[in-house]
């Protein structure tokens, strides 16, 4: 059987592979060679070694911030929301196993933001925050951290109905015989929660945790949309600081290019440890 | 199953559920209330929609009950922010290109990935594996990464447009889709194949009438999973397509926001309004598959 399905190789693998090459392979491995020239197209590029990427750090001999500063401010943005998304999804996915009448209709209603694009929710929120914050005389771009938490409360909105919804599976999952049991036992609501509940819903808590992790690190539409980066650049998270630096600054392409591929090989470190971590805990159930 | 499910349901059950009702009725509320504010003022005038959005008058009611009447009829125009909103962004033309885009591309990617994928699980070379591995490398590639390429690339081969974008989707797509269906059809055993083969099928009949059949399931979660992506999807199609032709929503949402900042609100709040209604009604017609789709990606991925 195999014999005869391997010469349809050009009927079920070239097409896919053709629009794999064109979308993703070709400019992935172009991409990093052109880190390592200055270019404004594809094709007018000039070998500069790695000068690019000491331009992200030095500029003229001087030390520039911007991405540096970008960086902390997503890495800091990242662990926020990973932790207000996960606590509070998880305590209504708690709340939501209970039998409570309504159920699935909170379900839906929580779940609904998350449909919304991010361009889109980050407009319906941006007019919430300045009408609210014009009371005083401030609007959204004041600082960086209100740009900081009002992008926080965003991706809440949006991907608190998504976790709860993985949360909800975890714990329906749990057998009810082991609470049952525990209970017999004598074992009160915390132990239950602290001894049996989250210990068994480690898989759930791990994929749950790497999800929002990514999402937040690779956050770009609610950044673009709701901020801009402003006020100054302060609010740039890294995606956007890319792009501000490829699309923003003729003749800049070159170092948002060398941007990219760090981007990349920290979008790749947190695959690759999520990897690990989910395979080690298969092997240990 | 049924009555285990309601064993663990008697267990787990609270015991003050009356109240977590109630208090769940009023969280849920005050979630969507956003996207009722927006409905609300998009019925407003400009002027009135930041002096009071949570309001239905132009007028606070601490100024008599009789004049806050009469700013309930100063504050609302009518339908005139949608008409404005449809003639700004040309909004009929976004949305169907939208539609288009989004259709075309959920379609191709669910025909030609499953297809790749069904190749590649059931023929053992190097030349599959070294493909099954490029596909599982480009899920955690994130999109900074090839825009600048991808966008210059897909200039030069023509691709521009609401037909062309279909074959990027596909290729930066693709890596998401053949692991699904990867993993499904592996699950699925090759006698039933093998059976349709011995009657005289070719591949190509096996794979429409005996497989593509089974993998319902899994279509159903890729379909929905690329359908959120494409459709909500800002960033691509601004760079790849033509933008003086060719706007999907998202687009024409930001484009609303001048190149000084300038933002048309009472314009802009009707638009999100026609945004938001289309998934509102795609969620409400297929919110069980749109849930279980979810689910398998996120447990997948």
């Amino acid at each position: 059987m195999e014999k005869a399905t391997k010469k349809y190789f050009p009927i079920f693998v070239l097409p896919t592979m053709i629009a794999f090459a064109i979308g993703f392979l070709i400019p992935f491995v172009y991409g990093i060679f052109l880190s390592f020239c200055k270019f404004t197209t594809v094709v007018d590029w000039k070998w500069v070694g790695l000068s690019n990427y000491s331009k992200i750090f030095y500029v003229n001999g001087e030390l520039d911030t911007t991405f540096l500063h970008s960086l902390w401010y997503t890495a800091l943005f990242t662990l926020v929301s990973v932790l207000v998304i996960n606590v509070i999804s998880f305590a209504i996915a708690m709340l939501l196993t209970k039998g409570i009448k309504g159920t699935n209709l909170f379900r839906t209603a929580f779940f609904l933001p998350n449909l919304i694009g991010g361009i889109v929710l980050s407009y319906i929120w941006l007019m919430i925050f300045n009408s609210v914050l014009s009371n005083y005389s401030k609007t959204i771009v004041s600082t960086q951290w209100y740009a900081f938490w009002g992008m926080i409360i965003v991706v809440c909105w949006q991907q608190i109905g998504y976790m709860m919804i993985i949360y909800i599976a975890g714990i329906q999952n749990i057998p009810g015989e082991l609470i049952e049991a525990a209970k017999i036992d004598g074992a009160n609501a915390w132990q239950l929660l602290t001894k049996i509940t989250i210990p068994l819903l480690m898989p759930t808590i791990t994929i749950c945790t790497f999800l929002t992790l990514t999402n937040g690190f690779k956050l770009f539409d609610q950044n673009f949309a709701l901020t801009g980066g402003n006020p100054a650049k302060q609010s740039q998270l890294l995606a956007l600081n890319i792009y501000d630096t490829m699309y923003g600054t003729t003749g800049w392409q070159g170092v948002g290019q060398a941007k990219a591929v760090i981007f990349f090989i920290l979008v790749a470190i947190i695959a690759l440890v999520q990897n690990k971590m989910t395979t080690s805990k298969e092997v240990e159930q | 199953m049924s009555k285990g499910d309601k064993e663990v349901s008697t267990i787990r059950k609270a015991k003050h559920g009356g109240i977590l009702t109630v208090i769940f009725t009023i969280i849920s509320i005050l979630w969507i209330a956003p996207i009722f504010v927006v409905l609300l003022n998009s019925f407003k005038r400009k002027a009135y929609i930041f002096t009071n959005p949570f309001s239905i008058s132009a007028v606070s009611i601490s100024k008599g009950f009789d004049r806050y009447m009469k700013g309930i009829d100063k504050a609302f125009c009518g339908l005139l922010n949608y008409s404005n909103a449809i003639e700004k962004t040309n909004f009929f033309k976004c949305f169907g290109y939208s539609l288009f885009i989004t259709v075309g591309s959920v379609l191709v990617i669910i025909l030609c990935c499953s297809m790749c994928a069904y190749y590649i699980t059931r023929v053992h070379n190097a030349l599959t594996r070294v493909i099954y591995m490029l596909c599982l490398f480009s899920m955690i590639v994130p999109f900074q990464m090839v825009m600048f390429t991808l966008s210059k690339f897909a200039n030069i081969l023509h691709l521009s447009n609401p037909m062309g974008i279909i074959v990027v989707y596909l290729g930066f797509g693709a890596g998401l889709a053949v692991f699904m269906f990867t993993g499904f059809i592996k699950s699925i055993s090759i006698e039933i194949e093998e059976a349709a083969m011995i009657d005289g099928c070719t591949p190509i009949q096996t794979y429409f009438k005996v497989v593509l059949p089974i993998l319902k399931p899994t279509t159903i979660t890729v379909a929905i999973l690329e359908a959120m992506w494409v459709w909500n999807d800002y960033l691509l199609p601004s760079l790849v397509l033509n933008i003086n032709k060719y706007k999907t929503i998202p687009i024409a949402v930001q484009y609303l926001k001048q190149s000084h900042g300038q933002i048309d609100w009472g314009a802009m709040m009707a638009v999100l309004v026609l945004a938001i209604v289309p998934i509102v009604i795609f969620y409400i017609i297929c919110q069980k598959y749109i849930i279980e789709g979810v689910l398998a990606g996120a447990v997948k991925g």
